[in-house]
């Protein structure tokens, strides 16, 4: 059972064992932790920011490892096998660091690419306040639940003025035996430093297991951080995540998240300007049909001046499955001279299929930029009707629309390889994939 | 030979085509032109297949098949073209995709070998040069962000790329100067030949002292009202439309409303 006091009796039963559990600092994070999940429960419709998605049916589900799994070994040589770079590979099986399966490659000087576990047994007083603050930060109940049984993740630092030219991929792969995994993971790219990161979580089998993540980004002075979630998982699978971002003066942070997979997905998004001039760009896809549901939150605090943000989501929602939208833009009073626009296109394609999208934005500066729009529609008779009188027939015209609609999201990925990626996969979704190969050596 | 007989065609119950004939032998140009609202889009979009268009009667055959039991695609396929008087842009396919994937949608509905990614882009760089478009064109999405005249010269291309036997320009003139007038002319008229039928749909007689047609037809409330030659159109130019409401009401007089 999923109820709340089993999760406080499996927290009881297992933190002893956790890593770091010997740290105080960590042992009372994650007591507080667990106490605040306690007396708040899974987030139901009536809590803001969780109207249109609802998790109070967790307290009644069960969660289960029984079911296909993939094997761990065979997934990770496929999915290097895609890659033209050897990159570096950090690997976590069942929530837990698999040493065997990562293949960290030859890295820069100045970084750290290890799981959290192993940072925490041995950590150093920068390591351990920047834990310590990754741990502490807010988010609603699923994120205590995560600050309670994180047990591992990624831990990435780029020193000082570190260009890191390589991919580093992090890919977390569900186990054969574990109901449930919460990772923690915290990259911290220090002033100056570039690298490009994709947090992967691919399908790993049918299991209807729980992944809770909380990835935490650093980006310091300077910093150019690009980042991809590309999320796959199986079809049972509930999918919640937040990513929290703190981006210095000047820093440039670009996340796309491509969501796929998942029974139900939810992501938190958020990121704030600790200084002037930042950038950031939130570019999200997601497809969901069945009976599918698929949630984005966005946050944006633009706390200083100077600083743009950019956002666009797109859907694809087919069969009775629902995908939500909601993005919130906070400029503060001092922020002058910031440029905010978003942007969320869904494109239905089934009668049943549902979207919502809204924007929500609180400005207490004068001289802002702040544009927003959200679109919900069909396939455009006038585009099919076009198509097929060039003799495509409608089924590929279709297809080719619904492809060109999630196309211009893939475009926004700068990266040639990422942005190969993110197009196989999202093929993988698409019915007609065959019939647009040439399509693709086109865009490429 | 395409021959329309009594077609009906309607929108939301609003009836648009009421009763229209009219004949088109091969290598023939026919110019149908009328005022505004007369049923000249809807024809050319019933032609094509469009079906959010009814059809509630009458009959179009075309080479001896039922035109209208085929959908959009085959009729594209088997050569019927349609020029639009709207072109629709379509962002995230590229030109090139696009035109390629017409192309030999109707050389396999030929039984004629697909056109790989060398001799396509041979033959479409070719066509280009001759309709007036620069090759950065095909790398951009179709119709995305391209002028009005631009847009038609894609029409232009994909027409002289298709081949049709039967093509029609569903006011290609309008919203061009007269340079690229001249050049959708020459694309036209590089066409003619004794196998291929045309039929010009457009307001102002301009285009028709470039395409000279075998047929001049006057189209009001979803009629045709009057047919003659070439000397028809300049009549329409000095005298306008305004005499139709006559010449309509005696043509209707007999037949049901």
């Amino acid at each position: 059972m999923s109820a709340v006091a089993s999760w406080v009796a499996d927290f009881e039963a297992r933190a002893p064992a956790l890593p770091g559990a010997s740290l105080p600092w960590l042992a009372g994070l994650r007591r507080r932790a667990i106490e605040r999940f306690a007396a708040a429960g899974w987030p139901t419709r009536r809590m803001e920011n969780w109207h249109h998605t609802s998790l109070a049916f967790l307290e009644e589900h069960v969660f289960s490892a029984a079911g296909t799994h993939a094997d761990p070994a065979a997934l990770v040589a496929r999915l290097r096998a895609g890659e033209t770079a050897p990159g570096h590979w950090l690997v976590f099986v069942a929530g837990r660091h698999a040493p065997a399966l990562s293949a960290i490659g030859a890295l820069p000087g100045g970084v750290t690419l290890i799981g959290l576990a192993a940072a925490l047994a041995r950590p150093d007083d920068a390591t351990a306040s920047a834990i310590e603050h990754a741990f502490g930060g807010s988010g609603d109940s699923p994120a205590a639940l995560n600050a309670a049984f994180a047990a591992d993740g990624a831990f990435v630092k780029i020193g000082r003025g570190v260009a890191v030219e390589e991919t580093i991929h992090l890919v977390f792969i569900a186990g054969a035996d574990e109901t449930h995994r919460h990772l923690r993971n915290l990259v911290v790219a220090e002033a100056g430093s570039r690298a490009t990161i994709v947090e992967h979580y691919p399908d790993s089998g049918d299991a209807a297991t729980l992944t809770n993540v909380v990835t935490r980004i650093e980006a310091g002075a300077d910093a150019q951080v690009s980042h991809l979630k590309l999320q796959q998982e199986g079809e049972q699978t509930i999918h919640i995540a937040r990513l929290d971002a703190r981006q210095a003066r000047g820093a440039v942070l670009a996340s796309h998240s491509l969501s796929f997979g998942a029974r139900l997905a939810r992501h938190d998004i958020g990121t704030r300007f600790d200084g002037d001039g930042g950038e950031v760009l939130l570019n999200g896809l997601y497809h969901v049909d069945g009976r599918r549901h698929v949630d984005h939150q966005t946050c944006i605090e633009h706390a200083q001046p100077r600083c743009s943000s950019r956002e666009f989501y797109r859907g694809l929602v087919d069969g009775s499955a629902r995908g939500v939208f909601a993005g919130r833009i906070i400029v503060a009073p001092d922020a002058q001279r910031s440029d905010a626009m978003q942007r969320c296109d869904n494109l239905l394609l089934s009668r049943q299929a549902e979207a919502d999208a809204r924007p929500e934005l609180e400005i207490y500066a004068d001289d802002v930029k702040c544009a927003h729009g959200a679109t919900v529609g069909q396939i455009d008779d006038d585009s099919l009707f076009y198509l097929r009188s060039r003799g495509l027939d409608a089924l590929h015209a279709r297809h080719l629309l619904t492809y060109a609609f999630a196309a211009e999201a893939l475009a926004r990925i700068e990266l040639p390889t990422l942005r190969q990626r993110a197009r196989a996969a999202l093929l993988a979704r698409l019915p007609g994939a065959d019939a647009m190969g040439e399509l693709l050596e086109e865009l490429a | 030979m395409l021959e329309i007989n009594d077609l009906k065609a309607s929108i939301d119950g609003k009836a648009i085509l009421k009763g229209l004939d009219l004949n088109v032998k091969d290598g023939e140009v026919h110019a149908i032109m009328g005022p505004n609202g007369s049923g000249k889009s809807t024809l050319a979009q019933v032609l094509a297949g469009r079906d959010t268009y009814q059809v509630e009667g009458g009959s179009v055959s075309w080479d001896g098949i039922d035109l209208l039991a085929l959908p959009a695609e085959e009729r594209a396929r088997a050569g019927l073209f349609l020029a639009f008087q709207y072109p629709v842009e379509i962002p995230g396919v590229s030109n090139a995709y696009f035109l390629k994937a017409a192309v030999n949608a109707t050389r396999r509905h030929r039984g004629l070998p697909e056109f790989d990614a060398f001799d396509f882009l041979a033959r479409v760089k070719a066509e280009m040069q001759a309709v007036g478009m620069k090759e950065e064109f095909l790398y951009r999405s179709v119709n995305e962000g391209f002028s009005g005249g631009e847009k038609k010269r894609n029409e232009m291309l994909q027409m002289s790329l298709l081949e049709p036997k039967l093509a029609i320009l569903d006011e290609t003139d309008s919203g061009l100067d007269i340079d690229a007038l001249k050049i959708v002319a020459e694309g036209v008229n590089r066409l003619r030949s004794p196998e291929r039928s045309l039929i010009v749909i457009t307001h102002y007689q301009r285009l028709l002292d470039y395409i000279v047609p075998d047929q001049v037809h006057v189209l009001a409330k979803g009629r045709i009202v009057r047919s003659g030659g070439r000397e028809l159109a300049l009549e329409l130019e000095e005298h306008g439309y305004g005499w139709i409401g006559e010449a309509d009401a005696a043509t209707a007089a007999g037949g049901p409303r």
